[in-house]
């Protein structure tokens, strides 16, 4: 195994390998007809192929690749109605790095900035409250988008604005949440998957029996997992272990940072600025019921929606055809590799992305233009 | 965006606010602490946290800090960490 050398304890994991495979073996798991684990956060996709993972475990463990990286499911539509908000004479619009660069139907918000919108990268939503105090005479429109993980930092920040009575801030809220994308997987005929990699940071703040109807009415197991490659192989064996002994059970492999119940002040900064929306639209998944958050009508006067009149999927249709050959939604939904896609790494590479997958490092289709072709396959 | 970094809360700034100081891997940020703390903010100064886009998300131990910004480091998203840390300092002038 060349490259275990690279893990911090490369002793551990080559004995989780090991034991990895032992178990595979017991559940009778081959290349053929693998064991399928879904991995559903971005940061576990990139930490996947980053130390190879999935060609230093057994052949018999397929890993696919889940929908958990934000702005590889963030929907064109919503990208042009950002766009629309920007371009607005008066407004600053401020956004993670991150979503620069995803393309939509007409331009990315960096095209945007390129013809002269005031658009600014901020580290943090407390970035954007502090421009909106520097500006008085400017909107500030922050891009909320992400998981649970980045929702309290967004309804904090709206808060803070109301306490202070910032009246040109306002959040254009995309924020996603991940349990209804997961039912929605299983609930899909063509998808057989066979266990999950649960989220590290998100279930830091949403507790980790958000999971419970994984395993009690899938019957599919789910371990919570950290994602330091030690933690990704010890979880990986926590799955392979309650498929042996037929069991389904949410576990916690990351006590250390998740604790049971979540985080009671984000939760209670979540529910008091945000509601569900009845859908939302995914990029590769369609429209997934109570997917969505939008901001609660006490705090309007904070929400980009309501004070610029751009409700959501009113810029256009909802769901805009993706660009003629690329096959994000299959790559998402794990039914092709990335490299089946016949864009990858031609017309579609992380400097020019023609899909979302390749915009982030957590996207798959960038994490193996990355990682892909730099390791060989283990020496027997 | 997805993945938290560690860093050291070196001082209370504001308690109406709650905000501190933090030191993420040499580098000061100011970031919310209201998800941490706890009867008085002042108990945190010294603490490891996992900073989320400005926001203290949970405390942890020492050992634990030091494990996961090594693990950062490995994925290259210390240094984008930091990078849009620094370009967050830039979008205010
Ligand atoms: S290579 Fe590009 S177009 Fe093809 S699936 Fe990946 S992100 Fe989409």
């Amino acid at each position: 195994m060349r490259y275990v050398e690279e893990f911090r304890d490369p002793v551990a994991a080559k004995a989780l390998i090991a034991k990895i495979a032992e178990v595979t073996d017991e559940i009778g798991a081959t290349k053929d007809a693998p064991v399928r684990i879904m991995e559903i956060c971005g940061g576990h996709t990139h930490a996947i192929f980053r130390y190879g993972l999935d060609r230093l475990v057994h052949e018999g463990i397929e890993f696919i690749h889940g929908p958990g990286c934000p702005v590889c499911v963030l929907p064109m539509a919503r990208v042009d109605e950002a766009v629309q908000i920007a371009e607005k004479p008066g407004v600053i619009f401020t956004s993670f790095g991150d979503a620069m660069r995803v393309p939509g139907t007409q331009k990315s918000l960096l095209q945007a900035k390129a013809e002269g919108a005031d658009i600014r990268t901020v580290y943090s939503p407390l970035d954007a409250l502090e421009l909106a105090r520097r500006h008085p005479e400017r909107e500030v429109v922050f891009f909320g988008l992400g998981f649970e993980t980045t929702t309290p930092s967004t309804a904090l920040t709206i808060q803070q604005a109301a306490r202070e009575g910032i009246g040109n801030f306002t959040v254009f809220c995309n924020h996603i949440t991940v349990p209804p994308p997961i039912k929605a997987l299983l609930d899909d005929p063509h998808m057989l998957l066979d266990g999950f990699i649960g989220p590290g940071h998100v279930s830091m703040v949403i507790g980790i029996h958000a999971y419970d109807f994984i395993a009690r009415d899938y019957g599919k197991p789910i371990v919570v997992a950290g994602f330091e490659p030690l933690d990704l192989l010890q979880s990986v064996l926590m799955v392979l272990e309650q498929i042996r002994d037929g069991r389904a059970e949410v576990e916690n492999q990351y006590g250390r940072v998740v604790p049971e119940h979540g985080n009671p002040v984000s939760l209670a900064a979540i529910a008091d600025v945000y509601e569900e929306r009845p859908s939302f639209a995914w990029r590769g998944l369609g429209e997934i019921d109570a997917s969505g958050l939008r901001v609660r009508e006490a705090y309007a006067a904070w929400d980009a929606e309501a004070k610029f009149g751009i409700g959501y999927g009113a810029a256009r249709a909802r769901d805009v055809a993706e660009p003629e050959g690329t096959e994000c939604a299959a790559v998402m939904t794990g039914k092709i590799k990335p490299t089946g896609c016949a864009m990858f790494g031609i017309a579609c590479t992380p400097e020019t992305p023609m899909g979302a997958l390749m915009v982030s490092s957590e996207g798959a289709c960038a994490a193996y233009y990355q990682y892909g072709g730099r390791r060989a396959p283990e020496p027997a | 965006m997805c993945l938290g970094i560690p860093g050291q809360i070196v001082e209370i700034t504001d308690t109406d606010r709650m905000t501190a100081m933090a030191d993420v891997s040499g580098v000061k940020r100011e970031v919310n602490v209201a998800c941490v703390a706890e009867a008085d903010p002042a108990t945190l100064v010294g603490r490891w946290a996992l900073i989320h886009v400005g926001f203290a998300m949970a405390l942890i131990d020492e050992a634990e800090a030091a494990a996961t910004l090594e693990a950062l480091k490995h994925l290259g998203e210390a240094q984008e960490t930091l990078e849009q840390i620094a370009e967050g300092e830039k979008a205010l002038s």
